[in-house]
């Protein structure tokens, strides 16, 4: 068969919800196109139902990729930073049909996004010791302060940066144990949907990342009001759209990271891990630990 | 009925012909529309067919009236005296038994599951949604049948069954809290005044392999405690080994041990293999007395189904029609979703009819299902989706 008559096979973008990769319950499908408006591929168009089956799954996922300890979490991390690598050609031609960079800028995102995971990976087991240890108290306790993972975040994904920032916001969520429910970029929802294939072939348990496409606001607002999401990341969120998530999400007291202006580039230090983690303090009776040993 | 019917045919009665309304109606003691007995009742008692001609049109019409009125005065008399005379000849033997069940129509497997299937597919929304989320919620067995089992988890279980959803008390309390035996005491303490009634099982549940002495204490026993239903188990072993008559001589005996508590029957739908099976089980059963049939015990991997559950209203329906005796169903375990839930609500209505639509008559055994229940009603009231962090745990 000659290259002429061969039909092109093109790709269903499908959401990613539970570790599967299901249609939209609704049905609904939306276009997509590049940067110069051209038609690239249909995305679903997510409904609420949606969005609460990803809760669901987020729930379910959470206890064991919170107990999970922290330097598995690291080595799965460091995996997905493997398995992108290897799909570095796919990445590219999406970041650059999306954000309508040459190809040179688009390889520099995909690198620095990569990279971004592993950084990321390698802070999983140093966290702790930069947001928690030993606390100096004047009573014959120790007093230990350790970060924990607050639970089901819902990301509000970057609107213009669709790979780069995705993977920003995403990683440092889901780094300290939290599992996460990404709307992905509106227009550019491609490379968020590609991402979601990369994680189910990386060791990341079904559930801890869920990914959804279509009209920011409609899945954001019911996800704001869940009850059983603890925290949200507006970072994608425009500026009326993030005041009515924030209003909404003061119903179950989430935590709430405003969204603000970042070079995405730029080196992101730790500040986008803490924002989801919660601190858990034990005080612990010591007795006499001296020479003698133990009392009890 | 069947016994009565040959003495009338072999009188030389005029009826007995299978299209003729009032004379059908006459001859049999009770209604004879049900299709079973009218296609398998000559498989037990085999009657000489009388060769008669029909009535002419005018006569017939004549007699309609009286015949109903005869029909109507059959029936009263079957309620007051259920479920007995009209099978005392199916029961006369194990062979009459086995002719009977053995009789009654094949199950379409495909027919079957493709309309419980499609009964699934109905969408349930708003105002219906609320009205069948509160009936369901008013349907429960609230269980718990572990070994782990303690008072206080018992008497948390009873907190909840009278006040499901603490932060609205207009929700409704369930039918039941169902406990093992033991347990039935303090289960009817922490229920007590609320209207919420104490179901026990009993006959060494789950696996009903006791003799019937020790069964029947375990059923009294129960009944001393204050149960007011029994969930019995049926002898498995014994139905699938063909010795139907051994299940409806137990069954029996159990009835008239829980004496005044209404008794579920429970036929291990998962272990019977075939919906011929069930069917027939669920004949055995409503013969017997039961006051109820239940799918499962909960306790093996296969238990309530949409298409058992339907197979087993289609007898309670059929059941009806031929005894005017009404019993209720159980499906119990595995339905952990609302949307599940009223799924089986709308296989109620579509086959038994809006009449089982009550929690006299209709039960879901269930524990998990009754918080999905709750966070969806929350859910309709509030418009935001609730957690599990709003209800208990259980």
């Amino acid at each position: 068969m000659s290259d002429a008559t061969r039909l092109s096979v093109f790709k269903t973008y499908k959401l990613y919800v539970g570790g599967k990769f299901p249609r939209s319950e609704s049905g609904r499908v939306y276009e997509v196109n590049d940067a110069k408006g051209n038609w690239l591929a249909n995305a679903p168009l997510s409904s609420r139902k949606d969005a609460r089956d990803a809760v669901v799954a987020a729930r379910k996922a959470f206890g064991g990729w919170a107990g999970a300890t922290a330097y598995l979490r690291g080595q799965i991390l460091y995996r997905v930073a493997e398995m992108l690598e290897g799909r570095r050609d796919q990445f590219v031609r999406e970041v650059q049909d999306a954000e309508g960079l040459s190809k040179a800028k688009a390889g520099a995102v995909v690198d620095a996004a990569i990279d971004r995971w592993v950084w990321y990976a390698g802070w999983t087991d140093k966290i702790a010791q930069i947001v928690g240890g030993g606390n100096p108290v004047a009573g014959p306790y120790f007093n230990l302060s350790s970060p924990e993972p607050t639970g089901v975040v819902t990301i509000v994904a970057p609107q213009e940066s669709s790979f780069l920032g995705l993977v920003s916001v995403l990683a440092p969520v889901i780094a300290t144990g939290n599992t996460a429910v990404v709307i992905a970029s509106e227009d550019r929802p491609l490379p968020a949907l590609s991402l979601a294939e990369v994680l189910a072939t990386s060791d990341v348990p079904g559930g801890v990342v869920n990914i959804l496409s279509g009209r920011t606001a409609e899945i954001a607002t019911p996800l704001a009001a869940h009850q059983d999401v603890n925290a949200i990341d507006l970072a994608g969120a425009d500026e009326q759209l993030a005041k009515e998530l924030e209003v909404a999400a003061a119903d179950n007291l989430k935590r709430v990271l405003r969204p603000q202006a970042v070079d995405w580039v730029a080196d992101p230090g730790t500040s986008r891990l803490t924002p989801f983690l919660e601190t858990k303090t034990v005080w612990h009776p010591t007795g006499s630990l001296g020479s003698g040993g133990s009392s009890y | 009925m069947f016994h009565r019917r040959q003495e009338e045919s072999s009188t030389g009665a005029k009826g007995c012909e299978r299209n003729v309304t009032p004379e059908r109606k006459l001859c049999g003691a009770e209604d004879f529309t049900s299709r079973y007995a009218r296609r398998y009742a000559p498989l037990v008692t085999m009657p000489p067919v009388p060769k008669s001609d029909k009535p002419a049109k005018a006569e017939k019409a004549a007699k309609v009236d009286k015949a109903d009125k005869k029909v109507k005065s059959v029936k009263t008399e079957s309620a007051a005296t259920p479920a007995k005379s009209p099978f005392a000849d199916v029961t006369a033997s194990d062979a009459t038994l086995r002719r009977f069940l053995h009789g009654l129509p094949g199950v379409d497997t495909v027919g079957l599951e493709a309309r419980a299937a499609a009964l699934g597919t109905r969408s349930i929304k708003t105002t219906a949604k609320a009205y069948a989320i509160d009936l369901a919620i008013s349907m429960i067995d609230l269980t718990t049948l572990e070994g782990a089992d303690t008072a206080g988890k018992v008497h948390a279980l009873g907190a909840k069954a009278v006040h499901p959803d603490p932060t609205d008390r207009g929700t409704p309390t369930t039918a039941a809290v169902c406990v093992y035996p033991d347990m039935v005491a303090t289960a009817k303490a922490a229920v007590a005044g609320s209207g919420v009634k104490v179901a026990s099982v009993a006959t060494a549940f789950p696996a009903g392999r006791a003799a019937l002495g020790v069964k029947l204490a375990d059923t009294k026993d129960a009944v001393a405690a204050g149960a007011d239903e029994i969930d019995m188990v049926i002898d498995r072993g014994a139905f699938l080994s063909g010795d139907y008559m051994k299940v409806y001589e137990e069954i029996r005996a159990v009835k008239e041990a829980a004496g005044p508590a209404r008794l579920k029957v429970i036929f291990e739908t998962g272990e019977l293999s075939t919906y011929d099976n069930i069917r027939r089980a669920s004949w055995i059963g409503m013969i017997a007395g039961a006051d109820f049939i239940k799918t499962s015990t909960g306790k093996v991997g296969v238990n309530a189904t949409p298409a058992n559950t339907l197979l087993m209203l289609e007898a309670v329906r059929d059941f009806r029609a031929q005894t005017g005796v009404q019993i209720g169903v159980k499906p119990a375990g595995g339905i952990r979703s609302t949307k599940d839930a009223i799924k089986f609500l709308v296989l109620v209505n579509e086959t038994a009819g809006p009449d089982w639509l009550d929690n006299h008559w209709f039960r879901f055994g269930a524990s998990s299902l009754l918080n999905d229940l709750l966070m969806q009603r929350q859910k309709l009231a509030t418009g935001r989706y609730s957690g599990p962090d709003y209800v208990t745990v259980d």
